[in-house]
């Protein structure tokens, strides 16, 4: 029986690893037909900025990676609002236009939906 | 169901308490733990907020072990549940999900 | 990241290029369609038009999304591209036989895939 899971991913791309292991989890995981979602929040938004170009820094593009999800099934992608206003990121910046924005309460009400939280 | 949550980073340093303060329910548990116990002290960042948290029917916890080992036991402020590790493992079983705040 | 040991050389015209335990290139730059023919024979395959266009689509996934797709990425990606009829697990299964994710992104040079479990 599918599970319904959400991964949390709160940390900015590249300055660790974190970001890239909560992408890997969620292709993985749907591979096994698993309920994912994810929901970006805090420096995790900065995942969705458009125009990454890692290969100054030698990494692959989160960006590129993230817009893959939608091929492996992953439908459920979760902002929080508040997280893109204080770092006054508006949604055109983004990647992704199929993004459903939350408020905090609403981001409440989805943790405790779940089956299964992952924390990155 | 509720979620436990657990903070393991200062608030006077990082937002993972604030964050997780923001979207707490509030039947959900909150579990101060290693940098997170300094969150405990009457003065932190987010003290207040815990208040009323608890006023409101959350459970605030930190793990002893953590706020001893820091000489913290005098500051903690009222209502925080100090707990032990068998405590904290009995937490992760008594509800549905665990959300890590790091 | 980790660096992987060479562990076969696959034998081509010009010079023996480096595979890793699993066949896959060691060096993504030693790939031209000469190696991807060689490649393809080392699993029995003999590349026709129909596995080129395949192969220039995982290539192609590649370049839009930096990662080797797994299958049901690659089936949704060859319906999306090629249409209905060639996104579907049998048509590329027909194809490259027994894992045509896997296989293919070997024989189109992609690095392996790091999230195939």
């Amino acid at each position: 029986m599918s599970k319904k899971i959400l991964l949390v991913s709160r940390h900015a791309p590249y300055g660790s690893s974190t970001a890239r292991e909560a992408i890997d989890v969620a292709l993985a995981a749907a591979i096994y037909d698993q309920d994912i979602g994810i929901l970006f929040m805090d420096d995790g938004v900065f995942q969705l900025l458009k125009d990454h170009q890692g290969k100054y820094i030698n990494q692959k593009n989160i960006d590129s990676m993230l817009s893959a999800l939608a091929l492996y099934g992953i439908e459920k992608i979760y902002v929080h609002q508040e997280s893109l206003d204080n770092r006054t990121i508006t949604t055109n910046e983004l990647i992704l236009d199929d993004l459903q924005l939350l408020n905090s309460i609403d981001v409440g009400h989805l943790l405790s939906q779940q089956d299964q939280l992952l924390s990155f | 169901m509720s979620t436990l949550h657990t903070i393991n980073k200062s608030p006077y340093a990082h937002n993972a308490l604030s964050s997780c303060l923001k979207v707490c329910a509030m039947n959900d548990g909150i579990l101060l733990l290693e940098d997170g116990v300094f969150g405990a002290l009457i003065s932190a960042p987010g003290a207040q907020e815990l208040q009323i948290l608890i006023k409101h029917g959350a459970n605030v916890f930190a793990l002893v072990n953590d706020i001893k080992a820091r000489g913290l036991e005098e500051k903690v402020a009222p209502d925080i549940k100090l707990i032990d590790y068998n405590t904290f493992v009995q937490l992760t079983l008594d509800h549905r999900c665990v959300q890590s705040w790091y | 990241m980790f660096k992987v040991g060479i562990d076969m050389l696959l034998h081509n015209p010009e010079r023996d290029i480096a595979l890793d335990k699993d066949g896959y290139l060691i060096n993504l730059s030693d790939w031209n369609k000469e190696v991807a023919d060689a490649l393809a024979i080392q699993e029995n395959i003999l590349l026709t038009i129909a596995h080129w266009e395949i192969i220039n689509l995982l290539q192609e996934f590649y370049r839009e999304f930096e990662i080797s797709p797994a299958m049901r990425a690659l089936v949704k990606y060859a319906e999306k591209k090629l249409g209905p009829e060639k996104g579907k697990s049998i048509y590329l299964l027909q194809l490259f036989p027994p894992s045509p994710a896997k296989i293919a992104s070997k024989i189109a040079g992609l690095p392996r895939p790091t999230n195939c479990l």
